[in-house]
């Protein structure tokens, strides 16, 4: 009895327990709304069906996912302007591609290099934020609600207050299909950014830095780490991140507009961070559970839509989500529970 | 220590009005022309933030406890949606409707009160929550424009209160220059609660708090009904802020209001009230409103500018004052360390 109970309790504290379970919850309420749910079929020599399209859609949040983990492991707080970043970064990107006209079939540039600018110019906006935390001290979420509020502007008056189209063929790529491949390519841009940023974690010592960073700032300091400069990489990382996440849902639809790419990903990139199990005060975090947590989010996003929940009212129902999952992640409430059951005990 | 606090409230108010001076004046001789001298235009900057002020005094009080609330952008379109609503499509009064903004205010004030105070949860994470929450809500009642054509409400709305000064026309007659009641109820309200941080029990508590929570608790306060009242406060002048802000609009759509909390946040800090608690006054928070509505005004006025320039320019704005303090702050800090540092010399 006893060891069952250990080995149940293993299993509950498991650090991938609640992610999966989140996971395993919302695609059985998927299955019951839509008995189809899991049918992959091939339509015109492409990969078809309900799965597949939760992992495609999911690829920009995956991507932003990876760059929230790491600036909420490093500095206790959210960037909160990912959403706008994106913008940014689609905006400069398509404006030099069309080659600064509104409508365009023709590349101005390759598309790599106008990419890379546009990536980098994200990770210009990581920089500031970054510096705005690491080096003045202010907290995350202010500093990054100055560009959640003008980035969009900034990406508006890139484009000129107009959506830029970019309707070159190769352009499409990104967003959609290399040539025959089945797969679409944003779930391979997801899956290299994953094992990137992975490998850089896990061969050196940045991911065991960034905890210690976030664990205790001052004491990392004392025993020789840059605690300044690490922080300000993990924004710069979650900037360069967030461009390209914007560049890959701007091929999606060949276009830039700087009012909806991007718009409300913050909340949910938050929330595949907290749905991971990683705690928002910083400290240890767990790559593998944001992600999860990404793909739980996309799912839960197009189960509403299947239910006729239209675009408006999703951030409602995810809401509640968040304010649930921080309310089970609080030690408070955590200690509440704790006492409550050991009294029932007490009482039986 | 006190006197040095004191000097940086008054300092920092002092550069506010200065700014707010400078723009003003500086607005006066530019656009002479446009008739941006004339009396009434100073009053419209009252008359079209009278919301804002309201919402901004609520912030103002939460942020001096060290917390903040950015939901209050998304409980004002609630608040103007939800009374648009009652009074066209449901048919109740003005009176009803004013009751309605209030609850809703104070309910939201509650719940996030309860989740920052005894859970201890970031107020951030909570008032993200929120602020999607109430957006959400918001599209839920409608996705379409409601203007309100409610009589008692429009009598409301269009009450002139003519002043006894004016300017006179070009045929020698003496215009007088009016205010809305509106303005009246938000001065009152900046009057009451500078009253009440400045006498009152409560708001000496708050400041207490915002300095440093585990003295305040030393002391003996009740730190968390302190900041669930700080809350709870925040929310119903969140609420009668939202209804003011409806009185001037007289619409209510799902789109309105958005970025109100980056202004209410700007205004605050541009007012002096620090980010990290324990500093701040309304008085300073009303001039910050004045500079934010210049801003727009000059804009505005400017005419070939796009509107994205006034959520661009404020976020300069907000992020020079945020740089401001945090060096301030940061020479506060040395000069406490070095203060320690010399104490603990000579008790060796």
């Amino acid at each position: 009895m006893q060891s069952n109970q250990s080995k149940w309790s293993r299993i509950t504290h498991a650090p991938l327990f609640m992610p999966i379970v989140c996971l395993i919850a919302v695609l059985v309420l998927n299955v019951i709304q839509t008995p189809t749910f899991f049918k992959i079929s091939i339509n015109n020599g492409v990969l078809y069906g309900y799965l597949i399209d939760i992992i495609n859609r999911g690829s920009e949040l995956v991507i932003l996912a990876v760059g929230m983990t790491l600036v909420t492991a490093a500095s206790g707080g959210q960037d909160i302007s990912v959403g706008a970043v994106m913008a940014v970064a689609a905006a400069i990107c398509c404006q030099l591609l069309t080659g600064g006209q509104k409508t365009s079939s023709t590349l101005a540039m390759p598309i790599i290099v106008a990419a890379i600018i546009g990536i980098l110019v994200a990770g210009l906006c990581g920089a500031f934020n970054g510096f705005l935390v690491a080096n003045l001290h202010i907290q995350p979420m202010v500093a990054t609600l100055i560009l959640f509020t003008a980035g969009r502007g900034i990406a508006q008056l890139v484009t000129k207050g107009q959506i830029t189209y970019e309707r070159a063929p190769s352009y499409k790529v990104l967003g959609g299909y290399i040539g025959k491949c089945p797969v679409p390519t944003p779930i391979f841009v997801a899956i290299i950014t994953v094992i990137v940023m992975q490998l850089i974690l896990k061969k050196t010592a940045l991911g065991l830095y960034v905890e210690s960073v976030g664990i205790n700032g001052s004491a990392s300091r004392l025993v020789g780490l840059n605690s300044t400069m690490l922080k300000f990489i993990t924004y710069v990382i979650c900037g360069l991140l967030a461009g390209l996440a914007g560049i890959v849902a701007s091929s999606r639809i060949y276009s830039a507009d700087a009012n909806n790419i991007g718009l409300n990903l913050e909340m949910d990139a938050i929330l595949a961070v907290a749905l991971g199990g990683n705690n928002l005060g910083g400290g240890k975090f767990n790559m593998m559970g944001s992600i999860i947590g990404a793909y739980t989010i996309q799912a839960l996003t197009t189960s509403l839509y299947a239910m006729n929940v239209s675009a408006d009212q999703l951030p409602v129902y995810k809401a509640i989500v968040v304010v649930i999952i921080v309310v089970i992640q609080s030690p408070v409430f955590r200690d509440k529970i704790a006492n409550a059951s050991k009294k029932r005990k007490a009482v039986a | 220590m006190k006197k040095a606090k004191l000097s940086k409230t008054g300092f920092l108010l002092l550069i506010t009005i200065v700014m707010f001076a400078v723009m003003y004046i500086a607005g006066m001789i530019i656009f002479q022309d446009k008739g941006f001298a004339k009396p009434q235009m100073f009053l419209n900057l009252f008359i079209s933030n009278a919301g804002l002020i309201v919402i901004a005094c609520g912030l103002t009080i939460v942020m001096i406890t060290g917390g903040i609330d950015i939901s209050v952008g998304s409980v004002t379109a609630l608040v103007c949606m939800s009374a648009a609503d009652v009074m066209e499509n449901k048919g109740m009064s003005a009176v009803f409707a004013l009751f309605l903004a209030l609850i809703i205010g104070l309910a939201f004030g509650v719940v996030q009160g309860y989740l920052v105070t005894y859970l201890k949860i970031q107020p951030f994470i909570i008032t993200l929550a929120g602020m999607f929450f109430g957006r959400g809500l918001t599209a839920v009642i409608s996705t379409k424009m409601i203007s309100i054509k409610n009589k008692m409400f429009l009598a409301w709305a269009n009450e002139k209160m003519y002043l006894p000064f004016g300017y006179t026309n070009r045929h020698g007659v003496l215009v007088h220059a009016y205010i809305y009641p509106t303005v009246v109820i938000a001065l009152v309200v900046v009057v009451l609660i500078q009253i009440m941080l400045k006498f009152s029990k409560f708001g000496r508590a708050l400041f207490a708090i915002g300095g440093n929570e585990q003295s305040a608790v030393l002391m003996g306060l009740n730190v968390k009904s302190t900041k669930m009242k700080a809350y709870v406060l925040d929310g119903f002048l969140a609420g009668l802020g939202g209804f003011l802000f409806c009185l001037n609009s007289c619409a209510g759509f799902v789109e309105q209001a958005k970025g109100l909390e980056m202004d209410a946040i700007s205004a605050a800090v541009i007012g002096g009230t620090l980010l990290s608690g324990g500093v701040g006054t309304v008085v300073g928070t009303l001039f910050g409103v004045l500079i934010t509505g210049t801003i727009q005004s000059l804009i505005t006025t400017q005419g070939t500018l796009s509107s994205w320039w006034v959520r661009i320019v404020l976020s300069i704005m907000l992020c020079f004052f945020i740089v401001l303090q945090a060096i301030i702050g940061g020479a506060g800090l040395k000069k406490k360390d070095k203060g320690k540092e010399k104490t603990a010399k000579a008790t060796t």
